[in-house]
């Protein structure tokens, strides 16, 4: 019954293959979904919606009345990856990410790699998210991007590929650890036998990382969370995190500059902070230094952060290696630090910035998606196929005044997994974003984030645009799996030190 | 801690204890009401009084009747304190310090505001009685959550501090505002409606069995004696300051009988004060002259606690949440 009449429709879907028969890493869950009486998964699923209302897990919505909360949707059936295939996903992030941290250190050092022409100057330059303030910044252990979440997808060819690198404040990693937590609350016996690799340790390698990354101040250091309050979509995480690490929550109006270094207000009096997880943008940090206009950050912050007197996680600056243009180039960036070949690939990409580029765009818009470069939570974009002649003209339009400002991409087949549509299960588009954390050693998240479009035909996946959220499971490998290990800080790593 | 979060922590669990208050004067009330017949739209006014809005109730709705101040106390979201713009304060203040709270009691907090807020559109005043036991088990609930969930810590102090003030705030309203309505009629003295009514004044501070194992019988003076200055009954002003000044010593670290600060100092003497008094000396003094100036010194303390540990935090956070 729920699976009657289920279509793969050409795309891959992550449960079945093109023949309909359960993948072997399915098999236990497919035939478990069959066995369930009548109307189980719905009422299941129902069950789950009312948890996620009681713990309060919710977003606040934009552009609607101030304080506005939704919970998101979370459909219960997992998604499944594979414990080998999640293995060479953690090496080529584990890759991908220390060549990209090595690019944001040069880029406001050295700047080798622009002298080298191997990435163009000016396009790093132009780019928005380039701050000059952070030129000659050395962060303890020159690491610069602590937190990761990177997006992948699968397309119609069954290969993951990177869509997009979020190296400043990614979002959505409290949800991977309370969709887990909903699911056993609610289905338990799903679960039964499967050797899915925990994400519940998430809080406390955070905590580890950005202990390790403290400066030298001479007393265990203090971690906060810096949040811009209540009314920010991800006010929820910012509170999850800060509560399963034990650490204070505050606001930029709850930390002073005082003495040279950054300060809470207690009950006490102030109290030095040494390390400030700030899930705050960029230019709103220190009003003295970026915006003059923020009331969010703390004056004189950037000065004693200057002096490595407070550490910033992610330091300010990392945007420039997110930027969709800077993307294109990525996989010369990794040939270039490490001399390897990229383990995950780049969606093909074109760069309106480049006058061949740009014109090649503009005469196949139709067949395009068209993004912003320096935009995130799918605003901004345009999807060729499914525009009208107005849209596209209007498009074409912006992408003529700004060509810095667009990229484009072939339209993907995203994969699909099976979600609950009223009665019965349906095939919906989904993306995976895998939590990375740089301190002493690069730790990938044996799960991560499956967002998934629950609107039929959709490709928007954002939480913002109708988007909702699955449990994803990695499974863990086979006997002698590098899974079971605890990921070392490896190969990439240790051999271009 | 943070001095916001402090705040938040007091406050929240203020609110909390508020609407706890109003579920059980709303509740003595209908019972009440029930025993007393048809004329007795009189009995609904104390009940604004007590939570101190009466103009604005006034303006609002004219004469007090069953319905209006059923309404007014438990849904209407214009007046700050009726229960669900408690529960709204309340679920806000904790939202805001969500990561130093035990996730158990957000949740029950979390469901605690959706029940309310769930069941402001339907009829409730058919089955107040479940409705405002709910409200009452939840606060309950929530007590217990922290009292066993929460380590003993500042911030815990801060909810515990925040909460014996409230009820010794509400305790002396009830008793303000009933005895002012008991007292012209000392012709009915000892009549059975007055021993009604005074029951039923015990019974909104949840108070009436615990009275008469103390006191036995009831009589004007000792529930004044009993409600202003048991040294054992927890919603008694008395020991409710001195639950109070406990957390507040807990919080700075000072000694017995000393003080660092001037919330110290004020509420140390007002404790003191209820230490050494008899119910008959209050009731010589006037006792609705009597509770005047506890209101006052209670504000005072306020405005110390707030000045030390609040205020430090710059002026953007609303100073606005006492009432």
């Amino acid at each position: 019954m729920l699976l009657d009449n289920y279509e793969t429709d050409g795309f891959y879907d992550e449960m079945f293959d093109d023949g309909g028969v359960p993948r072997s890493r399915a098999d236990a869950l497919a035939k478990r979904l069959v066995a369930l009486s009548d109307g189980e998964l719905v009422r299941r699923q129902k069950a789950a919606d009312l948890t996620l209302l009681n713990m309060g897990i919710t977003f606040a919505v934009y552009g609607h009345e101030a304080g506005t909360e939704k919970v998101w949707p979370f459909d219960i059936v997992p998604r499944i990856v594979d414990g080998a295939e999640f293995t060479m996903i953690q090496r080529g992030l584990r890759q991908r990410i220390f060549a990209l941290n090595l690019f944001v250190n040069d880029v406001y050092n050295e700047q080798r790699i622009l002298k080298d022409r191997v990435v163009p100057s000016d396009l790093v330059f132009s780019a928005p998210c380039y701050l000059k303030q952070c030129l000659g910044l050395k962060p303890p252990g020159d690491v610069w991007c602590h937190v990761v979440g990177t997006d992948l997808v699968r397309d119609s060819d069954g290969q993951f590929y990177v869509l997009e690198d979020n190296l400043r404040c990614p979002s959505g990693v409290s949800y991977v650890i309370e969709n887990r937590e909903v699911m056993k609350r609610t289905f338990p016996q799903i679960f039964g036998g499967l050797r899915i690799q925990p994400v519940e340790d998430y809080p406390e390698r955070l905590l580890e990382t950005l202990q390790h990354v403290a400066p030298a101040n001479g007393h265990s250091p203090k971690v906060v969370v810096l949040t811009p309050g209540i009314f920010n979509s991800a006010y929820f995480e910012h509170s999850f995190l800060a509560q399963q690490m034990g650490v204070d929550l505050v606001e930029g109006s709850d930390l002073v500059v005082s003495d040279g270094y950054v300060c809470m207000r207690t009950t006490r009096g102030l109290q030095k902070v040494d390390v400030i997880y700030r899930r705050i943008d960029d230019t709103f940090l220190d009003p003295l230094t970026f915006r003059p206009d923020s009331a969010l950050g703390v004056p004189g912050l950037m000065d004693v952060y200057r002096k490595g007197r407070v550490t910033l996680a992610n330091a300010p600056g990392t945007g420039i290696a997110d930027d969709k243009a800077v993307y294109a180039y990525v996989p010369q960036i990794i040939k270039y630090y490490l001399g390897e070949e990229p383990i995950l690939n780049n969606v093909p990409t074109r760069i309106c910035w480049d006058p061949e580029d740009l014109k090649y765009v503009l005469q196949h818009l139709a067949e395009l998606v068209v993004k912003p470069t320096n935009e995130s939570g799918g605003y901004g974009i345009l999807i060729g196929p499914r525009a009208t002649a107005e849209e596209l003209s209007a498009y074409a339009d912006q992408i003529r005044a700004n060509p810095r400002n667009y990229i484009a991409q072939p339209v993907l087949g995203l994969s699909r997994v099976p979600t609950i549509v009223d009665d019965h299960l349906e095939g919906r588009h989904v993306d995976l974003r895998p939590y990375i954390l740089y301190g002493k050693d690069i730790f990938v998240l044996p799960g991560g984030l499956t967002r998934v479009a629950l609107k039929k035909g959709s490709l928007v996946v954002n939480s913002s645009q109708g988007g909702g959220s699955k449990d994803t499971w990695v499974l863990a490998e086979s006997v002698n799996g590098e899974a079971n290990r605890r990921p070392h800080f490896q190969e990439a790593v240790v051999s271009h030190v | 801690m943070l001095s916001r979060v402090a705040d938040s922590v007091f406050w929240l669990s203020r609110y909390i204890e508020r609407a706890e208050n109003v579920a059980r004067f709303l509740d003595v009330n209908m019972h009440l009401t029930l025993d007393l017949g048809d004329s007795i739209d009189q009995q609904w006014e104390p009940l604004v009084a007590t939570t101190g809005d009466y103009s604005e109730f006034a303006e609002r709705h004219g004469r007090p009747t069953r319905e209006s101040v059923w309404k007014f106390l438990t849904f209407d979201r214009e007046n700050s304190n009726s229960i669900v713009s408690c529960l709204r304060s309340a679920r806000e203040n904790a939202r805001t310090i969500r990561g130093s709270l035990p996730s158990e009691m957000w949740e029950e907090l979390n469901k605690f505001y959706l029940f309310v807020r769930g069941a402001a559109v339907e009829e409730t005043l058919e089955h107040s009685n479940q409705f405002l036991g709910e409200v009452k088990r939840y606060s309950q609930t929530l007590v217990g959550i922290s009292d066993s969930l929460m380590s003993h810590d500042e911030a815990w102090h801060f909810g515990r501090m925040g909460r014996n003030l409230e009820r010794a705030d509400k305790t002396s309203r009830i008793l303000d505002v009933k005895y002012f309505i008991l007292l012209p009629t000392s012709a009915e003295v000892g009549t059975p409606l007055d021993v009604i009514q005074w029951s039923a004044l015990l019974k909104s501070a949840s108070a009436l069995e615990m009275y008469r194992r103390v006191q036995g019988r009831i009589t004007p003076d000792n529930v004044v004696g009993f409600l202003m200055l048991d040294l054992e009954f927890p919603r008694s002003v008395r020991f409710c300051l001195s639950r109070a000044e406990e957390s507040l010593r807990a919080i700075t670290g000072s000694a017995e009988r000393t003080f660092q600060i001037r919330a110290e100092q004020l509420l140390g003497r007002l404790r003191s004060e209820f230490e050494f008094t008899r119910a008959s000396d209050i009731i010589k003094s006037g006792l609705h002259e009597f509770i005047d100036r506890f209101q006052l010194s209670l504000n005072e303390v306020d405005g110390a606690i707030f000045d030390h540990f609040f205020a430090t935090q710059s002026m953007v956070q609303s100073q606005s949440q006492a009432q």
